[in-house]
């Protein structure tokens, strides 16, 4: 991390021994107390729910010990990062501080900081990690899948891998663009010093943290066998390790939630002067429209999963047939958060590919409006298609028509983006620098993820493909394809400001060249193995289809390796060469570029005025039927 | 190399009608794509001719697909017509035209695609009503029920394992799906603990099975054939393995094949919970 200049520029907090600089509210005190806490939580669950329930003594199972370990865990981490001195000292009557740690030495990426910068590198550093091991999973499921039955790992670990990989994934990354990019740019492409709530922002990154090592410390519990839905009754069936899931998405949604909400009031309230709606960024835009999703979706997902704890600790029957209760629901509630969390996966890969290609086109955003008001319709339309996913599950079949057309119109808003993007591209001056190569693998990727959607919206074709390979190809390529190469987008556009350290080029093209084909040679083959009838989840299958599994197996390890390339790309770029970057090496006429690098504490020495919107690009045509280059959107 | 406005191309070669020519790349690539996806993928997508319910979801992705085609050319062709002319010449650091947007092609694409999707939703409801989505789980009572006797068959998931009780037969649980060929079958798919789904991919059957719920699907074979019914819903450790064999007979062959059951399961058979359309399951616990 790029923390000497900083640290040299930062007035030198007092030197004073190692041990004594190791005291204090910081991640190593965090993890003493998180540790202290969840034995402190397992204590209490095994006194209040000893003896007097006799099967879960015997069964050796004790999920109120577990959940409880986890909650006093997660609230020790917290104190121990600081996170309770603000609120004491407020109560106490004393003077509390609002800054935490800004502008301080390395320490400030070990804490609770409220520097939006340094909360983005925290960010991008954290969830790298934990895409890395849900990678890693993926890696063992295909290796798993080399051949048509078990060999590897039993049926067992194998649905844990699937789960852990799933659930690691679609958690981990709903802050994958907002968490690094969103916290630190969207202040700086408004006109702003700091996020609305810095310490929110903080919290929302530490609870992302403390949620990960949760789901990874379920291999300790014996892992759960449900994949990333949890679907109820299998959920409430389940050993202590669906206990970590569902404190893990619990913990995500607060986070999603609280992301969401800071990135709303940062944007309705702290735009600088000047800076209006339609002169707003894309990208901000993009942001806006997740974090409505995120503030709406992410509630129903810890209603839903408190409702799965109570069932499996006090015996609750919300979703227990033979209790009162109804399998539907879960999957109701379930996918009532859970189709609007794909798209706050996918919506800020829009924005980004949008913010991108101006820059390397030397072109305006063409059509900004029509691209807004896609990302705002795809926002809205996303809580009316939910029942898409239980097309054969005999729940209200009679409104199947309706889920059908409610979700087909979403590619309606969604071919906005694509015609923002084609009209930006048309005659205009694209140079192929490394994050346009991935925007444009976006369109490719996003086109074949979108058009698959379709056969699956459509009742009588998704009775032969749901639950298949099918699906799991379709939304690996809007996931992926979409989200996946846009944060890598974002990753090789936005790093050299906020470390001010150039990648090396060779080592970033070899790398999108052999993940971009790596990818599709592994995930379009998917979509024959799903037409075929291959299930998703399992581990045996027709030996027949071997051939194209191992195909895909060995496609996914060159995947594998392309992201080995990008890390070594990244150490030995950022870490043993770092040359530095210049101000605005991509030439962009965007407010973030245009201070210093790396940006100081305070961002700008005044507040801008703006103008005009940041796609001031290209040179004014007199004739052609557009619009003048000033109508500003 | 900052910025500045450079000098507008007009000193190159006078540029070629972009329009028209990618407009004809685009006719040329579809329609070569077109006769490609219609007769030799479109025979390929889908579980084959095993019944009514396969042959439709092979015909409905194919027309899909055929819908899907000019979209996927368009924006293909698009993105390399554009890669391979819109480029900045080596070195350069030319601008492009500050062009903010086009409201006749914006309208057009807002209509063209709204047009395009309300097509396809149209088809969809269409060919369900039709009758082509009885293959998949209706619920307890479908709106849309193929004509003509029906011959019920009640498919019972548990973890981990698919049995089948004939209720005009006496009520006989079997393991094995025997169904008579030409004769439309009901299925009546129900859970006894978790959510399973009924999976006959050859017969472009898929009816998720809830507990406590009738879940209730169409098919009608066409073929006398082996088939493999899987669950296709994730339900535990075993799911992988949750699979069994079914066959299409003759109707001749599948009364004596049912009579033959009926007589050796009628010990079984009587012990077994009087037919009915689910079965309230205990809830069962961990550790019960």
């Amino acid at each position: 991390m790029s923390t000497t200049s900083a640290a040299a520029s930062a007035p030198q907090p007092t030197q004073r021994p190692l041990w004594r600089r190791l005291l204090g509210f910081n991640l190593l005190t965090a993890v003493i107390l998180g540790v202290g806490g969840y034995y402190l939580g397992w204590w209490i669950g095994h006194l209040i729910n000893g003896p007097s329930f006799e099967y879960e003594s015997a069964s050796d199972e004790n999920d109120v010990a577990l959940l409880l370990g986890y909650v006093f865990g997660v609230i020790g981490f917290l104190i121990g990062l600081g996170f309770a001195n603000y609120p004491i000292s407020r109560l106490l009557g004393r003077p509390a501080s609002l800054r935490e740690k800004e502008g301080g030495g390395i320490g400030r990426y070990f804490g609770l900081c409220t520097d939006h910068k340094v909360v983005g590198i925290q960010y991008l550093v954290g969830i790298g990690v934990f895409f890395f091991v849900g990678g890693v999973n993926a890696m063992l499921i295909r290796a798993e899948l080399l051949h048509p039955v078990p060999t590897l790992v039993g049926p067992n670990q194998y649905l844990s891998l699937v789960g852990m990989h799933g659930t690691m994934m679609m958690g981990m990354m709903t802050s994958g663009i907002l968490g690094p990019f969103a916290n630190y740019f969207v202040p700086l492409m408004i006109g702003a010093r700091r996020m609305a709530f810095p310490r929110i922002e903080a919290l929302t990154f530490w609870l992302l943290m403390a949620a990960g090592f949760i789901l990874v410390s379920t291999i300790f519990f014996g892992g759960f066998p449900t994949g990333w839905t949890g679907y109820e009754p299998l959920n409430d069936e389940a050993v202590m390790g669906m206990d970590s899931y569902i404190v893990f998405f619990a913990l995500v949604g607060l986070s999603m939630a609280m992301l969401g909400l800071n990135m709303m009031a940062t944007i309705i309230t702290m735009r600088a002067p000047g800076l209006t709606w339609s002169r707003l960024p894309i990208f901000v835009w993009s942001v806006f429209a997740t974090a409505v999703l995120m503030v709406l979706a992410a509630p129903m997902l810890i209603a839903t999963l408190s409702m799965a704890a109570l069932d499996r600790t006090i015996d609750t029957s919300f979703f227990i047939t033979g209790g009162g209760g109804s399998s539907y629901l879960f999957e109701n509630l379930f996918w009532f958060f859970g189709h609007p969390e794909v798209y706050i996966l996918a919506l800020p890969g829009f924005g980004i590919v949008l913010e991108l290609i101006p820059v390397f086109t030397r072109k305006p955003l063409w059509g900004y409006r029509l691209a807004v008001s896609g990302m705002l319709g795809v926002s809205l339309l996303s809580f009316f298609v939910w029942q898409h996913h239980l097309f054969v599950s005999g729940i209200n079949a009679d409104l199947r028509p309706f889920y059908m057309l409610s979700t087909e119109i979403i590619s309606v808003p969604t071919g906005f983006i694509f015609l923002c993007v084609m009209g930006t591209l048309w005659k205009s001056r694209m140079s192929f620098s490394v994050p346009m190569l991935f925007c444009l693998a976006w369109v490719f990727n996003f086109l074949i993820g979108g058009l698959s959607g379709v056969v699956l919206s459509d009742v009588p074709t998704d009775t032969g493909l749901h639950g298949s390979f099918f699906v799991m190809a379709h939304f690996h390529y809007t996931i992926m394809g979409g989200l996946i190469f846009s944060f890598f987008a974002g990753i090789y556009y936005w790093v050299p400001k906020m470390l001010g350290v150039r990648f090396n080029e060779m080592l970033s093209k070899a790398h999108f060249w052999l993940m971009f084909i790596a990818f599709n040679s592994t995930f379009l083959p998917l979509f024959v193995l799903g037409i075929d009838g291959m299930p998703r989840r399992v581990s045996t299958y027709e030996p027949s289809l071997q051939g194209l599994n191992v195909w895909v197996s060995i496609s996914a390890f060159v995947l594998g390796f392309s992201m080995l390339i990008f890390i070594y790309n990244v150490v030995y770029s950022l870490i043993f060469v770092r040359k530095p970057a210049e101000a605005n090496p991509w030439h962009s006429k965007s407010l973030e570029w245009q201070v210093p690098t790396p940006v100081p504490v305070n961002n700008f020495e005044q507040i801008p005025v703006i103008d005009h919107d940041p796609y001031d690009y290209g040179t004014p045509v007199a004739l052609g039927g557009g619009q003048p280059a000033t109508a500003g959107a | 190399m900052s910025s500045e406005p450079s000098a507008a191309p007009s000193g190159l070669a006078p540029e070629p009608n972009h329009t028209v020519r990618f407009a004809t790349l685009w006719v040329v690539v579809t329609l070569i794509a077109l006769p490609l996806v219609i007769w030799v993928i479109g025979p390929l997508i889908g579980p084959g001719s095993a019944s009514d319910q396969s042959s439709s979801v092979g015909t409905d992705f194919t027309v899909l697909a055929v819908i899907a085609t000019p979209v996927a050319t368009m924006v293909v062709m698009f993105l390399l017509y554009s890669i391979v002319f819109f480029r900045q010449p080596k070195g350069g650091a030319l601008e492009g035209p500050a062009v903010r947007g086009n409201a006749r092609v914006q309208t057009t694409w807002i209509i063209v695609t709204s047009l395009l999707v309300l097509a396809v939703a149209v088809f969809g409801t269409v060919r369900l009503e039709a009758g082509d989505g009885a293959g998949s789980g209706s619920g307890p009572s479908p709106l849309t029920v193929p004509k003509g006797p029906k011959l019920p068959v009640q498919v019972i998931a548990q973890q981990w394992l698919f049995t089948y009780r004939y209720p005009t037969y006496g009520g006989v649980e079997t393991t094995e799906l025997v169904l008579p060929d030409n004769e439309e079958v009901e299925f009546h798919v129900t859970s006894l603990d978790v959510i399973h789904s009924f999976w006959a991919y050859k017969l472009g059957v898929k009816a998720d099975a809830n507990p406590g719920v009738d879940n209730v699907a169409f098919v009608k074979p066409e073929k006398l054939e082996n088939f493999t019914v899987r669950c296709a819903e994730l339900c535990g450790i075993w799911h992988g393995f949750m699979s069994n064999a079914g066959r299409v007979v003759t109707p001749t062959a599948f009364e004596t094949w049912i009579h033959a059951e009926q007589k050796r399961l009628a010990p079984a058979t009587k012990v077994l919970p009087k037919y009915s359309t689910t079965y309230l399951p205990e809830p069962t616990r961990r550790g019960e």
